[in-house]
């Protein structure tokens, strides 16, 4: 136990710039979370980069190409019986996404609260706000490829590339999402089961963390795809 | 003793001890078990590398002998020597062998912190490889496209392996970059949250600190090369045009229109500089404890030496573009670039500067280890020169794309890590197998290795400023080349063959010591870091027995004034007769 004593006098504590070093270059653990949220953020931040370089090379590419660039609000405009209202579906899917976002939180506060049922059920209703979401898409892909004839290779409208990168970027964040969605029904009815009764409900917060990012993603491809 | 109880839950890793053969040794989630499967299957496709070199040079020295490679298969070896030599030997090698081996081990943790993440990070590494030599076997072989892949001519018909070598290449490379996050997630948190009691950030080896942020470099940077995989696999499977543009080939207007080329050596790039450093800073880190470990004395500048690391790191990611200096751009961004990359030379020179200081008035032994360390000092220096000359735009002009690139990178990212792998592999292969090395033999190695290495590269910096293409079939023999380029380039062929000879030396006795080598003891080098101070050798499953190490001084007690032994153990709490010497981390 002596020894213990020595170290612990080696690592006193320091005020000010000096302690903010220390503690942060602590013994043992830099930050005080979970390995798995830790994890987590480290896997955001590169996932972060992922995102970015295909929205750096879709910018590159709409600079680039010598074909006019099509008009979002008028390609993914609806019309129910009168004119076509521009971006209607775009803004109920990112309606449903953000909405998704709260009740993730509300889902981690009870959580940590130790509410199962509730816990659980506000993931599940998440996850069904995200395969929501996924569906919408798939009905904007459908309406794109099969009632407009848009390719990844070409489309009626004008650059080839916007097919594209209208393709690549919503499928790989369509992908995170249904991933999400899996993700989340697993840990809910992982939940739902008690296993996390002594491990602690930090794994709804980590699986929170993850959605709220591909939220995030999604807003920005939305600024800087469907409103620019 | 040394061991002190700890209680503390979080710390303390719930272990399940491997029963059978095959979770013992196949689908094991053991740190140690990983590292060396990593290392196993880097060091087989390290080996069709070097045959695919040997290849070239064959081709390159003896042109109207080696009639039977033909131009396209030329393309075919330099490519696949290019990508399997950075990608799935050194990055694999470093980060997956010597990363999963070293971190647990020098941080005193049981193992990495998601154990089933790091298993599956070697599955799909192997994958990864199986898919990248499948293209070996199929009708138009590998792409020969270059290692950097550079489109339009990457996926343009006429290009070598334009069937199907460059689909096998870019899904080999997206499925490597899935492994590599998956490992290197495991890597980061373990060495950001695993650490042992008293295992301060500014107590670790230098190696950690290496492989630390050459795992951040990763993670930020291989999700470039990923985009531009995907971006690449869709212009070339479904016919987008991100990177290509409208084109006239083999007198047919291309599908294509308006892609941007210069778009993927931006992408390209962005991945492809931190990549250098991912091999380098892990080799800096390594050799610096080598370096210490075997001169008896205490890292020069540890502090620096951690900083500079960083700096490094952090600068590698703004100095993308003086790759494409001949691709054209605004003379700013050259004057941009050119400035970011010679600044790079600053904390590259203090580490240099610090090596050799390490070794000024040590107590050196000239151990197998400790000779590829010091032949690191002068392949690396070497190769760092020649880069402020490429690093300038001016300079670079003239000399792009000639031999002179091809021997600069091939000293600074070629021998120079391969050098410190070679060290490191000696160093820790006592611990690793629980046996010595025959020593003779690796002495041997050394000398062939490293004399060889200077026969090999230095006539090419000759042979670039007489203005030889690099990437060509045949140059010795064409007319815009001097003759006397043909002889040059037979001797730099002979002396290739005969390093790549000396390698099976390192293999033989790699496997003969494995059965034959004198018993190892635990810290046959009188080593300070908690590797050497297990319970068993090989470590155990487990690392530590019953309870965690405690650290109690930085990584580098050698020779202490007042100490008894010439080495201080990290684990060793201080006392009259064990003075504790300069320790960064901890308040004075």
């Amino acid at each position: 136990m002596s020894q213990d004593s020595t170290i612990s006098s080696e690592l006193s504590h320091a005020d000010g710039m000096k302690g903010f070093v220390k503690d942060w270059s602590s013994d043992k653990q830099t930050f005080h979370v979970p390995w798995g949220k830790a994890m987590m953020w480290i896997f955001l931040l590169s996932d972060t980069f992922i995102f970015t370089c295909f929205l750096t090379g879709y910018l590159n590419v709409r600079a680039s190409t010598r074909v006019e660039w099509p008009n979002p609000s008028e390609v993914f405009a609806l019309s129910f019986g009168g004119d076509p209202i521009p971006l209607i579906l775009i803004a109920i899917m990112t309606f449903i996404l953000i909405t998704s976002s709260g009740t993730m939180a509300m889902a981690v506060n009870m959580g940590y609260r130790k509410d199962r049922a509730k816990t659980a059920s506000l993931m599940l209703i998440t996850a069904a706000f995200g395969a929501m979401f996924v569906g919408m898409q798939a009905f904007e892909w459908t309406k794109l490829i099969i009632d407009e004839g848009v390719r990844p290779w070409s489309n009626p409208f004008g650059a080839p590339q916007f097919g594209a990168i209208f393709f690549m970027i919503t499928g790989f964040h369509g992908m995170h999402v249904s991933i999400g969605v899996i993700y989340l029904v697993v840990v809910a009815m992982k939940v739902l089961r008690g296993d996390y009764e002594k491990r602690g409900y930090e794994i709804v917060e980590i699986t929170g963390l993850y959605w709220h990012f591909v939220d995030l993603v999604w807003v920005f491809i939305f600024a800087f795809f469907y409103l620019w | 003793m040394a061991y002190v109880s700890i209680a503390d839950k979080d710390h303390e890793q719930h272990m399940h001890d491997p029963q059978s053969f095959i979770t013992k040794y196949i689908w094991s989630q053991d740190h140690k078990v990983i590292a060396i499967q990593y290392a196993l299957v880097a060091i087989f496709v390290g080996l069709i590398a070097m045959g695919l070199s040997v290849m070239m040079r064959l081709q390159l020295g003896f042109p109207e002998w080696a009639t039977f490679i033909t131009p396209e298969e030329y393309y075919q070896y330099v490519t696949m020597h290019g990508m399997i030599m950075v990608i799935y030997l050194l990055t694999a090698l470093f980060l997956g062998g010597f990363g999963n081996y070293l971190i647990p081990l020098q941080l005193g943790a049981r193992d990495m912190v998601f154990p089933y993440m790091n298993m599956l990070s070697f599955w799909v590494y192997l994958l990864s490889v199986i898919v990248l030599l499948i293209s070996f076997f199929i009708p138009d072989g590998p792409t020969g496209a270059g290692w950097t892949l550079y489109p339009p001519q990457a996926i343009s018909e006429g290009t070598p392996g334009d069937g199907g070598g460059i689909v096998f290449m870019l899904a080999s490379l997206s499925l490597f970059i899935v492994a590599f996050t998956m490992g290197g997630l495991n890597y980061v948190t373990t060495v950001l949250q695993a650490r042992t009691r008293g295992m301060t950030l500014m107590r670790m080896p230098l190696s950690i600190w290496g492989i630390f942020v050459a795992t951040i470099l990763g993670l930020l940077a291989f999700p470039a090369l990923l985009v531009a995989a995907i971006m690449m696999l869709l212009d070339r499977v479904i016919g987008t045009s991100f990177f290509m543009p409208a084109m006239l080939t083999l007198g047919e207007t291309s599908e294509f229109s308006g892609g941007s080329p210069i778009l993927f050596q931006h992408l390209f790039w962005f991945f492809g500089h931190p990549e250098v450093y991912i091999v380098a800073l892990p080799a800096f880190g390594m050799v610096s404890d080598v370096l210490a470990t075997h001169a008896r004395k205490n890292i020069f500048g540890y502090r620096m030496m951690v900083w500079a690391i960083v700096g490094i790191g952090a600068l590698s990611f703004v100095v993308w573009a003086h790759h494409m200096y001949v691709s054209g751009m605004n003379p700013y961004f050259g004057f941009f670039f050119a400035t970011t990359t010679l600044i790079i030379a600053v904390p590259t020179a203090l580490k240099v500067y610090n090596w050799v200081l390490t070794l000024w008035k040590g107590d050196l032994r000239l151990t197998v280890p400790m000779l590829f360390a010091i032949g690191f000092i002068f392949t690396f220096t070497h190769g760092g020169l020649t880069g402020l000359f490429l690093g300038n735009v001016t300079v670079d002009l003239p000399l792009s794309d000639t031999y002179f690139v091809v021997g600069h990178f091939h000293m600074v990212m070629g021998v120079s890590p391969v050098l410190v792998l070679f060290a490191a592999i000696y160093h820790w292969y006592p611990k690793i197998t629980g046996r010595m090395f025959n020593n003779t033999l690796g002495t041997i190695h050394f000398w062939f290795t490293l004399l060889g290495t200077y026969a090999i590269y230095l006539p090419m910096h000759y042979i670039g400023f007489l203005g030889v293409p690099r990437r060509y079939y045949a140059n010795g023999t064409m007319d815009i080349v001097d003759e006397s380029v043909q002889l040059q380039n037979a001797g730099m062929s002979v002396a290739a063959i005969i390093v790549a000879l000396t390698q099976l030396i390192f293999l033989f006795n790699m496997i003969w010591s494995l059965k034959y080598g004198k018993k190892a003891p635990g810290n046959p080098w009188g080593g300070t870091t908690l590797e050497w101070q297990t319970p068993q050798t090989p470590a155990a499953h487990g690392n530590w027995g019953e309870n965690l190490p405690e650290v109690h001084r930085w990584a580098y007690d050698f020779s202490v004034p007042g100490a008894e032994k010439d080495f201080t153990p990290q684990n060793e709490p201080a006392s009259d007769g064990v003075p504790v010497g300069r320790d960064h981390g901890v308040n004075h």
